[in-house]
C-alpha cells in the first residue's frame, strides 16, 4: 500500500478532509473515495478533457493532478455547478440545445465551457472553439455544443444575468 | 510498485533543497508530464515525493533591472496572459498560445516543461531565442546556493539536463530584449491543440535598418535535444534580411537539423519542414 496523507480542501463549497494515497490522482479521489462520479475517466492522460474540474477557479485535467495537491484549495466538479434553482445557465443551455450525444464528454465540456464564459463574457464562437480544444467528443457533436455556449454568451450580453 | 516513504510539500526554497540534498526525490507540480510517464511505466516515483507548488518565491513574472525573471512554478496560462511578456517577449506568449490545451496550460509549470527536457518542449524554443538562463538552487554548507546555466548549454540528451542531483530549477532569466528585437515562433502538428511538435522553429534578432543582428535561432524536435541552430545564425548574422539572406538561412537549416524517424514524422519530412519553417518564420520576422 502506498503512503497516504490527510488533506483538507473545499469541494463544491463544502470543507472536506480525506486521507489519500500520495500517488492517487484527483479524479480517482473524487470518484472512488468521495463518490462524485459526475467527473469522467476517459483517456487518463490529459488528452480528452472528460475529467475537467475547476481548481482555484481554473480548469484542469483531474486525471493528471495528484490528489494531495488539492490540499488547501478550492475544487469544483460538475456536481458543484448546480444552483439552488437547479441547473446553472451552461448546463441548461446544453440541455436546451440538445448538445449531447452519448454524453460521456459532457461533464468536462460543460465545466470548460462554463470556465470560458466566466473568463471572457464576450466569448466569440472562435474563442469557444479554441477554448474547447482540450475536450474531445468521440461522437463529434461539436456544433450544438458551440451553439449552446454561444447562447449563454448572448444571455450575459443582454444584461439578464 | 513504487515504495514511497515520504511525502513533502515545502513552503520555502531552503526547505525544498535541503530535503533534495538527501537524494532520491521525485519533484512534481502540475503533473502534466509526470503523471502519464509514471502511468505508462516510463518513469518511476522515488523514495520521496515532493510537491513544490506551495514553495514561495518561485512563481510570477517580474522585471529585475534589465532582466525578466519568470518563476519556475509560473503556469503556461500565466505566461500566455502576462502583459510584460506580451510587451517585451511576445515570442514566449506566442509559444504559450500554441501549447497543449487550456486545461494543460492551467496546470503545467514553466520549470516542469524545461526539466522534462523533451526535444519538443514548446516553452524551451522561445527561451533559447531569448538567450535565457535557468537558475538552479541547492543546499550547500547549511545554506541555499545558486548557479545559473544558459539554456543553450542545459540540454544534454533526451530527458537529460545539466541539473545535478539535489538541484532545483527555481527560475528563468533573460535580458529584456532591445526595442528593435523581432522574433517569431512556428510549430507544426496535424492539429493545433494538444500537439507534440513535429518540428518547431523560433528566430529572433535585432533588425537594424534591414540588417539582422544578434540573431538567435532555435529548433525543436529535429535533434536529441532542443538546439540553437548555429549555422542558420551564422548565415543570418550581420546580413541584410532579404530574399538572398533568407535563401542562405534555409540552406543552412539542413546542416543544423539532425532529425530521426519516429511515430510523429519521418526524418525526411522533418528535414523538409524545418527548411519551410525557417523561410516562413524569416518572412514573418521581415513582415513585422
Amino acid at each position: 500500500m502506498s503512503l497516504a496523507t490527510e488533506i483538507k480542501f473545499t469541494l463544491n463549497g463544502r470543507p472536506v478532509a480525506v486521507r489519500v494515497p500520495v500517488t492517487m490522482k484527483t479524479l480517482t479521489m473524487l470518484r472512488d473515495l468521495l463518490g462524485l462520479t459526475g467527473t469522467k475517466y476517459a483517456c487518463g492522460e490529459g488528452e480528452c478533457g472528460a475529467c475537467t474540474v475547476k481548481v482555484d477557479g481554473k480548469t484542469l485535467n483531474s486525471c493528471l493532478m495528484h490528489a494531495v495537491d488539492c490540499d488547501g484549495r478550492e475544487v469544483v466538479t460538475i456536481e458543484g455547478l448546480k444552483t439552488p434553482e437547479g441547473m446553472n445557465p451552461m448546463q441548461r443551455a446544453f440541455v436546451d440545445h440538445g448538445a449531447v450525444q452519448c454524453g460521456f464528454c459532457m461533464p468536462g465540456m460543460i465545466m470548460q465551457a462554463d470556465y470560458l464564459v466566466g473568463e471572457n463574457p464576450n466569448l466569440t464562437r472562435e474563442d469557444a472553439q479554441r477554448g474547447l480544444e482540450g475536450n474531445l467528443c468521440r461522437c463529434t457533436g461539436y456544433t450544438k455544443v458551440l451553439d449552446a455556449v454561444g447562447s449563454v454568451v448572448e444571455q450575459k450580453c443582454c444584461g439578464r444575468c | 510498485m513504487q515504495d514511497i516513504k515520504t511525502y513533502l510539500s515545502p513552503r520555502g526554497i531552503d526547505e525544498a533543497v535541503r530535503a533534495m540534498a538527501a537524494g532520491d526525490v521525485t519533484v512534481f507540480c502540475g503533473g502534466t508530464d509526470l503523471s502519464p510517464q509514471v502511468e505508462s511505466g516510463a518513469r518511476q516515483y522515488t523514495a520521496t515525493l515532493m510537491n513544490i507548488r506551495r514553495v514561495e518565491g518561485m512563481s510570477g513574472i517580474a522585471e529585475a533591472g534589465n532582466l525578466v525573471r519568470i518563476g519556475a512554478l509560473t503556469t503556461v496560462t500565466e505566461i500566455r496572459r502576462d502583459p510584460l511578456v506580451a510587451r517585451v517577449a511576445s515570442i514566449l506568449a506566442e509559444a504559450a498560445e500554441h501549447f497543449a490545451s487550456d486545461q494543460i496550460r492551467n496546470a503545467a509549470s514553466l520549470g516542469g516543461n524545461i526539466c522534462n527536457a523533451s526535444p519538443a518542449g514548446d516553452m524551451i524554443n522561445p527561451l533559447l531565442v531569448l538567450d535565457a538562463e535557468v537558475e538552479l538552487a541547492r543546499w550547500q554548507d547549511g545554506a541555499v546556493a545558486t548557479r545559473r546555466v544558459a539554456m543553450a548549454d542545459f540540454f544534454l540528451a533526451p530527458r537529460q539536463t545539466a541539473k545535478r542531483d539535489g538541484e532545483l530549477l527555481t527560475a528563468v532569466f533573460f535580458a529584456r530584449p532591445a526595442t528593435n528585437f523581432v522574433a517569431c515562433f512556428r510549430k507544426s502538428g496535424p492539429r493545433p491543440a494538444l500537439e507534440i511538435s513535429t518540428v518547431s522553429v523560433g528566430i529572433g534578432g535585432r533588425l537594424d535598418n534591414g540588417v539582422f543582428r544578434d540573431v538567435r535561432v532555435a529548433m525543436g524536435s529535429v535533434a536529441p535535444t532542443p538546439l540553437r541552430a548555429r549555422h542558420v545564425e551564422a548565415a543570418l548574422e550581420g546580413k541584410r534580411l532579404d530574399a538572398d539572406g533568407i535563401l542562405a538561412a534555409v540552406a543552412a537549416a539542413k546542416t543544423d537539423a539532425k532529425p530521426i524517424d519516429d511515430v510523429r514524422a519521418s526524418a525526411w519530412y522533418r528535414e523538409h519542414l524545418v527548411q519551410v519553417f525557417t523561410e516562413e518564420v524569416l518572412n514573418h520576422v521581415l513582415g513585422n
